[in-house]
């Protein structure tokens, strides 16, 4: 029993950093109608620069900060370079040009970093685990992320909910000629959440650094996962994110773990290790699949067009 | 979508001599070449390249016909390819070396599979399309990694080529290529006869504003999930020639990555152009081979092109050749 | 037209370089093919590889058998099917001699078909997959790393001496990662509570097999993780608050690659390997003296294992006095490994994969370097256990 709780942990682990990415994911695509396949570049770089800063700081922190920083400031120059023209385009263009700039971004990194990869190191305060239940240890650092995502969602619904330009967005995610009607610069607001979306990709990125990866290419794997999220989710809906994405890293997290345990009641050892994790795989993306057909809109739609 | 604009209807392509056809003729004619070129110079590395060009482009024109024709993007066509391929190797690994078996298995499942995700999928329009059809290409995906008696992620090595007795023999390189340039100008043949047919023209329509066409009395679902099935299904005997080209099947050729590449190929050439899957393919392929022999750095050249290619030229590179500009 | 001629001007003239490549007429100069990883987590293994084969070449002069050597490297991106596609290139394109290389067991198989098929004498320096020691075996491939199951039977046989009861085993889902824990199994008399394999390369997280180990309350937990993956295991490791609780064995999960950044976190783990940087033969003080006077850094056992595909395939073109089209000659005469291996004593079995000691290694600091060191010969003159399933046999 206190295994599968420590296993819930580690799903919703994995379910925190797949919202960070879908959040800013939903908001582009919401808002803006546009399909950023390059979103995963974007998570790349910001891992890659904390790794960079974290060596020229020599403080984990400081790093975090100055990434997101640069992500930011890299979200927003993309947009006005290569995104703006995409805006109103055929779905396919989108998908076109931004796989362009996913072999762009992977070869720029490339040839600036090298092919090798990177590492982040975590302060050695970080590197012990908590007894948060008699007898459930659980790694210090994923308890940070964990916290740190949940601060960082209840930040974005302040800023959605609350504030102006949070206003603006809801607007423009439900009917976006009013908002241009209202005299809002669009322009302006388009780049202001595409450089939103940026930073919280960088964010995810920079978290799950000191315990995944650094490497080219790493952006590719974890979008689709997040495009999952934000169908289950509904397009547009930081809440159906949240939702979506904790039930996404559960199903893979406890299905990986529990289901070759399953299978090794009928199957060799050698099968069952194999089907097990492909089968959490797949049943993911069977769920996309039956909402797709049921509840084509998402769990928490944002709103009808 | 915008409105159609391929080549009026019941023009065949050779009467209209602009750019594009004399490009298209010069480009088939350099294809039926190669080979020959291959026998005279003593450099066979050339064969392959081109054959495994030809290969993905019969992968594209299939993609072409729901894509370029009936507005569907799919964005899971690879799955396809892996269907077709481990058809092949499972059967050739389980003893089954025969292509009379392999092959009508390989486009058989695949036009199965195309049935079974058209049918569910087809109720959905525009990015949930696409959404959904990766979907169903990510699944196959991890079936493929999990069949551990097939090597699951390490792949299988398909020891003999698909065996036809004394009709053919895939062996020989140049035979092989050859059959697959015939297939490849057959499969044209037959989406060209398809899309000029009542049933090409319906679908088209559809394609143009599916509630008119419903209104009229088409039945839109049906026209689409046939177009669906035979697209899927020739994708399928595309991948049945890949695992004899490579002597290996793995799930990496069903990776999300190698639909968009399909994707890239066709939309390169041109929608809803006959030849255009066959100029994509080869421009695509052409620039990701011999860019990797000039620079280091490869994608730096073609990533933009690709973003250019979206943002300024509609039509592809087809519409390049027709003068066409973004309007 | 200006647009037509533009567009088939552009598209050919980026392909003519793939045609313009003459077959080889003149044997003046050795071309080897080299597969390895060079970009990505494990490009440090493939560096490390590299390194080391021209260290190799240095030290011969630049020459092979006296003739000069053209090295063409080729990254096999980690992945099976980018590997078999550049062996087929190399072969195909490049029309090389030899070929060397191979870290992942899994792109071996993958590209041993087009090997085969081709005849080209191919000198594996670390991948050790069983079918190529077994049913597989060819008389143009030979390694100069070990069989797969080899270390790890070693490794079992020590858990044996220090009377370890339950065992639980993670190593990653690929087919040097089941070779790696079937191994271990072979020879380890206790029992084994459980064994989890993960998702390869991709899956990094480590933490639901760790609370699993946890769960079970073994003795010591054992694991194969290679390159980067073994640094990530580790950290995750300790992280999970295990060392000290359960004790960590392992094969292949760290080296001198990854040592550097594990530190403090390696201290204590024990692990098998069939050469570590202090065995005491002269060819080795000169290599690891050079490596680390050249390249600044230590190598690692796929460097060692790199030389001595180098030194091996010097010796048979030495033999052959150059004469690279006597392709029976040069084979036999790679059979014979007349050369001196920075391991010791050198020889193959009958399936090409050598015959040699295994050793005990830990980790020890030495000021504020960390260093793998030599702590006991575990078995000497180990052969591995698929030789009778390969019909070959020496000198033949």
């Amino acid at each position: 029993m206190l295994y599968f709780f420590e296993q819930c942990l580690n799903g919703i682990q994995l379910g925190m950093l797949l919202f960070l990415l879908a959040a800013g994911l939903t908001l582009v695509f919401g808002i803006m109608d546009l399909v950023n396949l390059a979103h995963g570049s974007l998570y790349m770089l910001g891992a890659y620069f904390a790794a960079t800063f974290a060596t020229l700081t020599g403080s984990f922190t400081l790093a975090l900060i100055l990434a997101l920083v640069a992500s930011l400031i890299a979200g927003m120059v993309l947009e006005v370079i290569a995104i703006r023209p995409l805006y109103g385009r055929d779905h396919l263009d989108q998908v076109l040009g931004t796989f362009g700039l996913i072999l762009l971004f992977n070869e720029l990194v490339r040839l600036i970093w090298g092919p090798e990869g990177r590492t982040l190191s975590l302060p050695p305060e970080m590197l012990t685990a908590v007894q948060i239940l008699p007898g459930v240890h659980y790694p210090i650092y994923r308890l940070v992320i964990i916290l740190a995502t949940l601060a960082v969602a209840g930040l974005l619904y302040v800023l959605v909910m609350r504030t102006r330009l949070g206003m603006l967005v809801r607007a423009g995610a439900s009917n976006r000629e009013m908002v241009g009607a209202l005299g809002i610069n669009i322009k302006l607001l388009y780049t202001l959440v595409f450089g939103l979306g940026a930073t919280l990709a960088g964010f995810a990125g920079v978290m799950q650094a000191p315990i995944l990866t650094v490497q080219i290419g790493m952006g590719e794997n974890i979008l689709i996962l997040a495009f999952v999220v934000i169908i289950i989710g509904g397009i547009g809906s930081i809440r159906g994110a949240f939702v979506a994405a904790i039930i996404v890293g559960l199903i893979d997290t406890l299905g990986r773990s529990f289901l070759s345990d399953l299978l090794h009641l009928f199957l060799s050892n050698n099968a069952a290790q194999t089907l097990g994790p492909s089968l959490s795989s797949m049943s993911i993306y069977m769920l996309m699949a039956a909402i797709l057909v049921f509840r084509p809109e998402g769990l928490f739609p944002a709103a009808s067009r | 979508m915008t409105a159609s604009l391929d080549p009026p209807l019941n023009a065949a392509p050779a009467a209209v001599l602009t750019a594009r056809t004399v490009f298209t003729a010069g480009l088939l004619a350099i294809l039926a070449l190669v080979p020959v070129y291959a026998l005279a110079t003593g450099e066979t590395f050339g064969v392959a390249l081109f054959t495994r060009t030809i290969i993905l482009a019969i992968g594209a024109v299939s993609l072409n016909l729901i894509m370029g024709y009936g507005g569907m993007v799919s964005f899971g066509h690879a799955a396809y390819l892996g269907i077709g391929g481990y058809a092949v190797g499972i059967l050739a690994k389980e003893g089954i070396g025969s292509g009379f078996a392999q092959w009508p298995v390989a486009v058989a499942a695949s036009a199965l599979y195309a049935l079974v995700v058209g049918a569910l999928s087809l109720r959905t329009r525009g990015v949930y399309f696409i959404m959904i059809t990766l979907a169903f290409a990510q699944m196959i995906y991890y079936v493929a990694i999990g069949l551990d008696r097939y090597g699951g992620d390490d792949g299988l090595t398909i020891y003999k080529r698909s065996d036809f007795g004394g009709l053919i023999n895939l062996n020989n390189k140049v035979v092989f290529y050859y059959l697959c340039f015939a297939i490849l100008l057959a499969s044209i043949f037959l989406i060209s006869r398809l899309v000029n047919s009542r049933f090409g023209l319906a679908l088209r329509g559809t394609r143009s504003n599916e509630r008119r066409m419903r209104a009229i009395g088409f039945p839109t679902f049906r026209y689409k999930l046939l177009a669906f099935v035979i697209s899927g299904a020739l994708c399928g005997l595309a991948g049945a020639l890949l695992a004899n080209h490579t002597s290996f099947i793995s799930p990496a050729i069903i990776h999300w990555t190698r639909s968009g590449d399909l994707i890239v190929m066709v939309v390169l050439g041109g929608l809803g152009s006959l030849f255009g899957p066959v100029i994509g393919a080869v421009i695509f392929l052409l620039l990701q081979e011999g860019l990797s022999r000039v620079t280091e750095y490869p994608d730096l050249i073609l990533g933009p092109i690709l973003l250019l290619v979206a943002i300024y030229v509609h039509g592809g590179i087809g519409g390049l050749l027709e003068g066409r500009r973004r309007g | 037209m200006m647009r037509l001629g533009v567009a088939a001007a552009t598209a050919l003239a980026l392909a003519a370089p793939g045609f313009v490549q003459p077959a080889s007429a003149e044997q003046k100069t050795v071309k080897i093919g080299y597969v390895s990883t060079f970009s990505g987590p494990t490009a440090a293994i493939g560096n490390d590889m590299r390194n080391a084969f021209e260290l190799a070449l240095d030290h011969l002069g630049r020459k092979l058998g006296g003739l000069p050597v053209e090295v063409i490297y080729e990254d096999d991106t980690q992945k099976p099917d980018v590997g078999v596609q550049k062996t087929q290139k190399l072969i195909e394109s490049d029309h090389v001699d030899f070929i060397a290389g191979y870290i992942w067991s899994n792109v071996l198989l993958a590209s041993l078909k087009p090997l085969v098929d081709s005849k080209t004498i191919t000198v594996i320096a670390n991948a050790g997959p069983s079918q190529v020691a077994g049913e597989l075996c060819s008389p143009y491939v030979f390694s100069t790393s070990w069989n797969n199951d080899q270390t790890p039977e070693t490794m079992g046989m020590y858990m044996n001496q220090k009377g370890l009861k339950k065992v639980f085993q993670i190593g990653p889902n690929y087919a040097a990662g089941k070779d790696m824990l079937q191994g271990m199994r072979n020879t380890y008399k206790g029992e084994v509570v459980g064994q989890e394999m993960t998702r390869w390369p991709d899956q990094l997280d480590f933490s639901a097999e760790l609370s699993k180990a946890r769960a079970a309350q073994p003795d010591a937990i054992f694991i194969f993780y290679p390159g980067a993956s073994g640094v990530q295991f580790i950290t995750q490791y300790v992280q999970a608050g295990l060392k000290g609780q359960i004790p960590l064995y392992q094969v292949f999960s760290i080296d001198e690659l990854s040592l550097p950044r594990l530190k403090d976190l390696a201290m204590g783990v024990p692990g098998a390997q069939q050469w570590v940087n202090d065995l005491p033969n002269d060819a080795n003080k000169k290599f690891v003296a050079d490596y680390i006077a050249k390249y600044k850094s230590r190598p690692s056992f796929y460097g060692a294992q790199s030389y001595d595909a180098a030194m091996l395939l010097n010796s048979a073109v030495t033999a052959v006095n150059g004469d690279l089209s006597n392709k029976e000659d040069i084979r036999k005469a790679m059979e014979k490994a007349d050369f001196k291996s920075v391991r010791g004593n050198f020889k193959f079995g009958n399936n090409h994969v050598p015959i040699q000691n295994f050793y005990l290694q830990d980790v020890v600091k030495e000021g504020d370097d960390y260093l793998l060191k030599t702590v006991a010969t575990i078995v000497e003159n180990y052969q591995d256990r698929f030789r009778d399933r390969c019909p070959m046999k020496l000198g033949q």
